[in-house]
């Protein structure tokens, strides 16, 4: 082979960014195509200089700007190979409407996507509101809690996306310099072990196969358009979520690392739950464990697959739960927050007698404090004894000025 | 190395095997297909194709069908060049990694219209020809947003009349001057450019091989002749490019690494702008008396911009 393996220590101290770079090395990616942004930017640098160093192979395409980078990468699929690339908030808002093409055009490809509020105001911060702006793009979207986790999620998002049973794209999010920048201890693979987990890229419909030409991208009608849709969306709510276990599984063996579709912590016998994503599930928990002193029964439920969605495991993880909260960090602009709708709507036709309540909270990089959960966690016990909510069902936590609730 | 298609004559040309199927959806008489059978004529190579959105697009692969009997995408309006671009990149990385299931290097071919070139692909187009993909972006130009009806593009002329830019009571229709794309895209320092018209079919062939041959992005901008939009019959296709070519409208001439100009085709006689002009619908009100002067102008601008193409090329420049 043209490209050096790179020796790399059982544990390395790497942050989000640098261990989803390294990740990208070790599956050996075809083609990059790529453009920087606060925070994913060190992503792009890294297999930047992977390549000048000589450890990666492929083709590294620094376009001129988001859009032409998931443009790129459409192409680049479509001809047949491993794609990838990274990107962040504005650069994001940029590729939405390739978001919908490559899903729809059923292209395998994985986006790293550091979460970053949406501008206006401009704010390179962590929030969701990126995160958000995707969910209904017909893409996979995998949220990593911690550096190790970008690292893993990497290669599970290859394996899934690329199965011939699947060919939709994946996002692999992360909390931006709160995972990004924050240097953690991650446990590595060797460059063997991680490229065989994911296999050699399989080709299908791939337009290099110049013996076998073929049309990708059609124009389709009301004769047809439906009917592509609706495929999709079977196919993402019939065989994504076996296929994201069965990988979890296989990654579970090897690594002995444990990926749960939606994450449970300390929920056995817990009475009252927070349900929220990114690095405010790891707050949370230790949140939670401190509740218990207090005796208040604390859970905390982490969204690990955001899409395809999913309605079982959260009516399974919340179905013996007195009192839910729902953590947006993402403004929800004149409804309900996301999550808090989708709980709704998960837990309405069960038998839970939750109350449900929405908390908006983080926004443009904020702190989510242990003391902001502490009274969060008292209201839910409170809703739980009284067997209501005694709150408004919106309210925005830590943001300047009088206490600003709705509904 | 590749391979040059050999064709002597009209008759062994339009029965020489096609790649693009007769059976699509463009208007009867346009002229965007008998572009793309020229490229796909000139040579023997294997073809990696686009189209951004556009009447190409929309008529050539309406699915169950494709008109396309080679591997052909379509992903936007603007970003076709760049899907292309990322199939080359692709290209190159298997064949590094001795991946390729053929071991042949096709050539890679991306069609769209002037609003997805002049307009809203310009940037994706820019930056596809300064990274330098080994590729050729053919524009069909036909001066307007065809596809959707006739809205003005920046290749639009002046005096033209298009659904956002109509004439009415008090105006003559396109106020602004067609942009000068072969010169932007000759100072990208692309190897090779030119502007051809499927009428002079030989000499496009011979612009598009000299294409194929180039290393590096070429861009070819190919005059389209829309019956619909222009406002002419169906079966004067043909008449209305010899018009444009011989009226010196659009002038055939290329340009070699940016620096080097060479005039393709040079009328035997030349014909007024005014005759152009007046055998389509989209320059009927420039007859009435108020706008008269406008053809005047044009054919000033006609005059001088082949006067400067005349000095460029004798100062092989
Ligand atoms: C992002 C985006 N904006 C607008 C459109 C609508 N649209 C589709 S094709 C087209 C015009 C195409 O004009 P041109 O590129 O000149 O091609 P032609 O149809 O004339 O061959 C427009 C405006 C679109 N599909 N996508
Ligand atoms: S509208 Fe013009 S460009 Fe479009 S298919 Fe008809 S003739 Fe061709
Ligand atoms: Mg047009």
């Amino acid at each position: 082979m043209a490209f050096d393996k790179m020796e790399l220590r059982d544990i390395e101290v790497w942050d989000g960014n640098f261990a989803a770079a390294q990740a990208m090395r070790q599956v050996q990616i075809d083609v990059v195509a790529a453009y920087p942004i606060t925070p994913s930017t060190p992503i792009v640098e890294g297999y930047a200089k992977f390549l000048a160093d000589g450890y990666v192979e492929g083709e590294f395409v620094m376009v001129e700007s988001e859009h032409a980078a998931m443009s790129g990468c459409i192409g680049a699929a479509a001809a047949g190979g491993r794609v990838a690339t990274a990107t962040s908030s504005q650069g994001f808002a940029l590729m939405v409407e390739t978001l919908y093409q490559s899903s729809g055009m059923r292209l395998p490809i994985v986006l790293n996507v550091v979460n970053r509020a949406l501008a206006a105001p401009l704010n390179v911060n962590g929030d969701h509101s990126d995160m958000y702006l995707g969910r209904d793009s017909g893409w996979i979207q995998l949220d990593a809690y911690s550096p190790q986790e970008a690292y893993d999620l990497n290669f599970i998002a290859f394996k899934v996306s690329e199965d011939h049973d699947v060919r939709l794209p994946c996002m692999v999010h992360q909390d931006g310099f709160m995972t990004s920048h924050t240097a953690q201890g991650v446990k590595t693979f060797t460059d063997e072990v991680a490229y065989d987990f994911v296999g050699e890229y399989k080709p299908m419909n791939d337009m290099l196969d110049l013996d076998h030409p073929v049309t990708h991208g059609v124009q389709t009608e009301e004769d047809w358009h439906f009917e592509h849709k609706a495929r999709q969306h079977n196919d993402l709510m019939t065989k994504v979520m076996p296929k994201i276990q069965e990988v979890f599984d296989a990654f579970e063996e090897l690594s002995g690392r444990k990926y749960n579709i939606v994450e449970q912590y300390d929920m056995d016998d817990a009475d009252v739950a927070v349900v929220c994503m990114g690095t405010s599930v790891e707050t949370a928990r230790e949140v939670a464990k401190e509740m218990r002193a207090e005796g208040i029964k604390a859970g905390v439920v982490g969204i690990r697959v955001l899409r395809p969605y999913p309605f079982a495991q959260i009516i399974e993880a919340l179905k013996d739960i007195k009192s839910i909260a729902a953590l947006d960090r993402s403004s929800p602009n004149g409804a309900p927050g996301m999550l808090f709708n989708e709980l709704a709507g998960a837990l309405y036709n069960t038998d839970s007698k939750a109350t449900l309540s929405g908390y908006v909270y983080g926004l443009g990089g904020r702190d989510l404090t242990k003391a902001h959960l502490t009274d969060l966690y008292k209201e839910l016990q409170a809703n739980a004894d009284a067997g209501k909510v005694l709150t408004p069902l919106q309210q925005f936590i830590g943001v300047r000025g009088p206490k600003l609730t709705f509904l | 190395m590749s391979e040059i298609k050999k064709i002597k004559n009209l008759k062994e040309f339009s029965t020489s095997a096609d790649r693009f199927e007769g059976a699509n959806l463009l208007c009867p008489g346009c002229a965007h297909s008998i572009i793309v059978r020229e490229v796909l004529n000139a040579t023997n190579d294997d073809l990696i194709l686009s189209a951004a959105t556009g009447c190409l697009e929309v008529c050539t692969a309406v699915y169950p069908y494709t008109s396309w009997d080679a591997s052909w995408i379509h992903i936007g309006f603007e970003n076709g060049s760049t899907a292309v671009a990322g199939a080359e990149a692709m290209h190159k990385a298997l064949k590094r990694k001795g991946r390729l299931k053929q071991d042949r290097d096709p050539k890679f071919v991306s069609f769209a219209g002037d609003g997805a070139s002049y307009d809203i692909g310009f940037q994706w187009i820019s930056g596809c020809f300064e990274r330098g993909h080994n590729m050729m972006h053919v524009v069909l130009d036909n001066e307007v947003y065809a596809n959707t009806g006739g809205q003005r593009s920046s290749s639009t002329p002046i005096g033209s009349s298009a659904t956002t830019s109509p004439a009415g009571r008090i105006s003559y229709g396109e106020k602004k001057n067609k942009k000068d794309m072969l010169a932007i895209m000759a100072a990208h320092g692309s190897p090779y450019v030119a502007q051809v018209a499927p009428n002079k079919w030989k000499n496009m062939i011979k612009a598009i091989q000299h294409g194929f041959e180039a290393e590096g992005p070429v861009f070819i901008n190919a005059m389209s002749a829309c019956t619909t939009e222009w406002k002419f019959a169906p079966e004067d296709t043909i008449a209305i490019s010899d018009l444009a070519t011989d009226s010196l409208v659009f002038p055939l001439y290329e340009i070699i690494d940016g620096q080097k100009l060479n005039i393709t085709y040079r009328p035997k006689n030349v014909v007024p702008v005014e005759e152009y002009l007046a055998a389509q619908g989209r320059f009927k009100h420039l007859f009435k008396d108020q706008y008269k002067y406008l053809i005047k102008e044009w054919q000033e601008r006609v005059d001088q911009k082949w006067d400067y193409l005349q000095r460029r090329e004798e100062a092989s420049v």
